[in-house]
């Protein structure tokens, strides 16, 4: 019934990923502390007790925007409000610029991290719905060194990924935008700051004629974890994506969702909503797709 | 001639000086030597019997000093305490709680870590009870029973009722047309910034200092004389800076009481300082009336007859801070800005398993309410008769000529120029323009709406004859002490929780002392040193004190002119106060300033004439202030996701004569928004178990400014007649007045629909709803 004062815990902030590995192998009940904004809410109403806290963002060199020749390489403690900051990702990456300026209010943004928010597994963080669409990679360090993991089945179920619990993400891997690729991040929300009644994630990938070659698709906090919806991205590819296109992606994605009737609307609504969002998301999508050269 | 600082200007805020600097002084900025902490242990359930409360464990967790419960209060009698409404409430409860986050026992420990670990040590065992928390159902005969204690056996509080049933029956059964509309206006959160808190310090001679969170702290400093035994003068009640009250921080909470059993049982100050959840769970809630009304119309759109059943739900205790003779507040004015011939209203108080109340969040006891239904109705009866909403209200205002008007429930309005206000709201939006393009939307299946709410409040409670609040009188006070050198000390029985007192009290008597305002000083909320008041709240301190301090003011000059004349050698009667100083009739440059006569009181007095240049006055208004103003929303309807945009919000006011034009535009901009957060986004719910659903401002959703849309404002000025300056009070106007505009609008876009109502808050996915159950979206 306290929602101020977390149970006591220990602290930690180690100069280097491998400290933290060590903190995290040797500390019983240990949580990666990687911004906070998610986590110490849940500490302070006394539903989350982790005894130990290993802050990772006073390590160094984790926190960059950079474009390789393959990948738009995201480091973990990177806040989000450095992808606002970030002319790279405002050109080139829309739906990430979308995404980063939706999330929660501009404290949390503040404080908030790419790492962070992809590596929760709330259903309602925005985004790992960009990462599904994007088809982006984790680079996760552990005892035994660096693994890569996509996005696509990271997401397990609600607070579960695949991530060990001695394990830390180090780097979000993005395929390096192109030429005819165009995103969009359409987000509804009772109001700022909240998380989405429901959210839609879009990356298309077109040729220069515009025909849709990649597509993905991916919804925000309508079901235990967030979804891919591949039957409506499927809709859109191999063609030039026709209104009716676009009205049975919406329809698809609808249908993929999975949301729960609760303070955000009935289940129906929400479908409703994903509805929507997905066609009016395609089209922005489209419409950047040929507006980058 | 101005002075400076005077009546009228936009003088920039005297107290924003520390606010903006952060340098406030608030209840939790306060720090005692050897101050302790108190916490609470609350109820999971929200009716249940207590097997037992051990408290072994959390006094073993370090810096936990003692543990309190209701049995340890029980030995003192102050396990239960008075509501301000003559029931009773628990402090903490011996053998059962009421609702899901009730206060079971208080921890008192070294730092306020250590009470909340302590808060979660404390062991309780419940036997769950059986719930209710609908009180249609909790007057069910099978209903359980929340308070089996008391000897009526049912959950059946008080009924109330006012003006002539039979004859409203009668009109309406003759009327061309009734409309009936059940409304629902859910339970909401005054959710100020700042939430409820207090230090209790008590000296080495036993006299206690109580900093707390309080809008009327002299009433509060009577009541906990009465409830403790302690003798009055051993009391002293401060308020320090408050961050927004808002009818929440009138009545006595149970914190404020066990934190005072603390500080004697440890012989320490005590401080205890409410959570947001706290809050939200168990202080100040509002509203939570079940609406039934009819309303009757000619078929050339004149309104005939008014008749209104409520249910007004309570929680486990009927805690509102209405005036005594009125359990449902000044919920008559529901006749709102129309000439009803006749009209009926009564209401029911109920309880149920939730936190205890029914405070007036900003508005004039239940004055909310009321104009939310009486504006929602008329709106309904355009629709239904099919004439323009506009045009059914201006034909049925009361005239300008009519005032002053006495309603079919017993009010006489002051003033009032209804048609001015809404002629100029509707030029401000361009009307016809709008109505225009929305025909053109409709064509083409758009949905754009737009509302008018013409509110009527009343405010200013209140005259003695009529209005007290445990047998205290409602009038008002103020004190002004004028020092040798012309500088102004006043205090007030009110007290500032953001209204700008310090500011708008020293525009007043700049003006009517001939003293810039920069030399006045106001002090309020020190029961040591302020004269005895009410307190603010309900659009009272303009009203009351503003008159009180122009009175005042006035017994001032009354005793200067003598000062004055012994000054200038002439008699008293041969002076004038002409451009804000004593002037020799038709010899101005003979004249003498405040300054110059508050020099000489204490210098140089005039024979037979006391030292000194002071004056107090407490004021008992003759009658109510009636505010009104004339509000119009324009709404946009996205049919793909039923999110509503504010297009345009036009807001005219009237609050009589203005005193500070800038505060007024300030308060008129908070209320709009405290209006549009119960229109579109806050309420309060519990499931059938009582479980509170949405204690946390993630799930209580109080508007931002991205919420907000722009306001567009705009006044008329039709000062009150009986007020000394003409000033009506202002405060709570746009929270009054604003959801009703916002909902008429909403309603509108969807009339072609077939929709008449919705209730509130109206979110996205009501509106989507009937757009896909239309087959629109």
């Amino acid at each position: 019934m306290t929602e101020v004062i977390p149970p006591e815990f220990e602290y930690h902030a180690p100069g280097s990923v491998d400290e933290a590995i060590g903190l995290l192998q040797n500390s019983g009940e240990a949580k990666v502390l990687a911004g906070g904004q998610s986590l110490l809410p849940l500490m302070k109403l006394r539903l989350a007790a982790p005894k130990t806290l290993v802050d990772i963002t006073r390590i160094p060199k984790l926190s960059y925007v950079n474009e390789t020749t393959d990948c738009l390489c995201l480091g973990a403690t990177t806040k989000i409000n450095d992808l606002n900051d970030s002319a790279l990702i405002r050109n080139r990456y829309p739906l990430l610029a979308d995404a980063a300026q939706h999330i929660a209010d501009p404290l949390v943004r503040n404080m908030g991290t790419v790492g962070g928010n992809v590596c929760h597994g709330d259903p309602g963080n925005d985004l790992p719905a960009c990462m599904l669409a994007y088809g982006a990679s984790y680079v996760v360090r552990g005892p035994k060194g660096n693994r890569t993991i996509p996005a696509q089945g990271f997401y397990q179920d609600t607070f579960v990924t695949s991530l060990d619990p001695s394990e830390i993400l180090v780097e979000v891997q993005v395929p390096k935008a192109q030429p005819g690729d165009g995103g969009a991040y359409l987000k509804m929300e009772r109001k700022v700051s909240d998380f989405a009644i429901a959210a839609v994630a879009v990356q298309l990938r077109t040729d220069s004629r515009g025909t849709v070659n990649q597509a993905g698709i991916a919804l925000t906090n309508v079901g235990p974890t967030v979804l891919l919806a591949s039957q409506a991205a499927g809709q859109l590819t191999t063609k030039k994506p026709t209104n009716a296109d676009i009205l049975a992606a919406g329809k698809l994605a609808a249908e993929a969702a999975q949301p729960n009737s609760d303070l955000r609307g009935p289940a129906e609504f929400k479908r409703g909503v994903v509805q929507t969002l997905t066609q009016r998301a395609v089209k922005l999508a489209l419409w950047r797709a040929g507006g980058m050269s | 001639m101005t002075i400076h600082g005077g009546i009228g200007q936009s003088l920039q805020r005297k107290e924003d000086a520390r606010f903006i600097r952060g340098k406030g002084n608030y209840v939790d900025d306060i720090q005692l030597a050897g101050m302790l902490y108190l916490d609470f242990t609350r109820s999971p359930y929200a009716h249940a019997k207590i097997t037992a409360i051990r408290s072994e464990k959390a006094l073993k967790v370090p810096g936990v000093l003692a543990v309190i419960t209701g049995k340890d209060l029980d030995a003192a009698k102050l396990a239960w305490m008075p509501t301000l409404m003559s029931d009773t409430q628990m402090v903490l409860p011996i053998d059962t709680v009421k609702f899901q986050g009730q206060e079971v026992a208080g921890v008192v420990a070294e730092n306020r870590y250590a009470a909340a670990d302590g808060a979660a040590a404390v062991e309780i065992d419940y036997e769950p009870l059986p719930v209710v928390t609908d009180p249609v159902k909790a007057l069910q005969p099978d209903s359980p029973l929340v308070r089996p204690e008391k000897p009526k056996k049912s959950n059946h509080i008080w009924h109330w009722e006012v003006g002539d049933k039979a004859g409203t029956d009668a009109l309406l059964a003759k009327s061309d047309v009734v409309v009936h509309q059940d409304f629902y206006i859910p339970r909401i959160n005054v959710s100020s910034i700042e939430t409820c808190g207090c230090v209790a310090s008590f000296d080495p001679m036993g006299r206690l200092t109580m900093y707390m969170t309080t809008q009327a702290p002299h009433a509060i400093r009577t009541v906990f004389a009465l409830v403790s035994g302690l003798p009055e003068q051993s009391i002293r009640v401060i308020s320090p800076d408050i961050g927004g009250g808002f009818g929440g921080k009138v009545p006595v909470y149970p914190g404020y009481v066990v934190a005072i059993v603390a500080a004697l049982k440890t012989g320490h100050p005590v401080k205890w300082v409410e959570t947001r959840t706290n809050n939200l769970m168990s202080s100040s809630f509002a509203r939570d009336y079940h609406i039934s009304a009819d309303i009757g119309v000619t078929k050339d759109g004149k309104l005939t007859g008014l008749k209104v059943k409520t249910i007004a739900d309570h929680g486990y205790a009927d805690a509102a801070a209405n005036p005594s003779k009125f359990p449902a507040g000044l919920f008559h004015i529901i006749t709102g800005s129309y000439p009803f011939e006749k009209a009926f209203v009564e209401v029911d108080g109920v309880y149920t398993n939730k936190p205890p109340g029914g405070i007036a969040y900003r508005c004039s006891f239940r004055v909310t309410e009321a104009a939310y239904s009486i504006e929602r109705l008329v709106d309904e009866v355009a629709h239904k008769i099919g004439m323009d909403p506009a045009e059914l209200r201006l034909k049925n205002f009361i005239p300008p000529e009519a005032f002053p008007y006495h309603s079919a429930l017993g009010w006489t309005y002051d003033s009032g120029n209804y048609g001015g206000a809404l002629k100029l709201a509707m030029q401000m939006v361009d009307y016809p323009a709008l109505r225009r393009e929305q025909a053109e939307k409709r064509k083409k299946g758009e949905f754009m709406g737009i509302g008018i709410s013409s509110f009527t409040e009343i405010v200013g409670a209140g005259p003695a004859h009529t209005f007290d609040i445990l047998g205290l009188k409602m009038f008002e006070s103020c004190e002004i002490r004028i020092h040798p050198t012309g500088k102004v000390m006043a205090r007030f029985g009110t007290k500032n929780q953001g209204q700008g007192h310090e500011t708008t009290y020293a525009q007043i008597l700049a003006t009517e002392l001939g003293i810039p305002a920069e030399n006045i000083s106001i002090e309020e909320g020190d029961t040591d040193t302020a004269p005895y008041g009410l307190g603010t709240y309900a659009s009272r301190s303009t009203p009351t004190a503003g008159a009180a301090a122009v009175v005042a003011a006035r017994k001032i000059r009354d005793k200067a002119q003598k000062i004055a004349a012994h000054l200038l050698e002439v008699s008293p009667e041969d002076l004038e106060w002409k451009d804000y100083k004593f002037q020799v009739k038709g010899v101005p440059e003979k004249s003498k300033t405040m300054a110059d006569v508050a020099f000489a009181a204490y210098t140089n007095p005039a024979p037979g004439v006391e030292a000194g240049l002071e004056a107090v006055d407490y004021y008992d208004p003759p009658n109510m202030t009636y505010p009104f103003g004339s509000y119009i929303c324009v709404v946009d309807i996205d049919k793909g996701t039923g999110a509503i945009h504010i297009r345009r919000f036009v807001a005219v006011d009237d609050c009589g004569t203005v005193i500070n034009p800038m505060i007024v535009e300030g308060q008129i901009h908070g209320g709009l928004t405290m209006g549009l957060a119960p229109a579109m986004y806050e309420q309060i719910t519990y499931d059938e178990g009582g479980n509170i659903r949405g204690s946390s401002f993630l799930d209580y959703l109080v508007p931002t400014s991205v919420e907000t849309p722009h306001w567009e404002t705009g006044r008329t000025v039709t000062p009150s007649p009986h007020h000394p300056i003409g000033a009506k009070g202002v405060g709570e106007s746009a929270t009054v007045g604003a959801p009703a505009a916002i909902v008429n609008a909403i309603v509108d876009a969807l009339s072609p629909l077939g929709v008449t109502n919705i209730d509130i808050p109206v979110y996205p996915w009501k509106v989507w709803q009937i757009l896909h159950d239309k087959g629109q979206t």
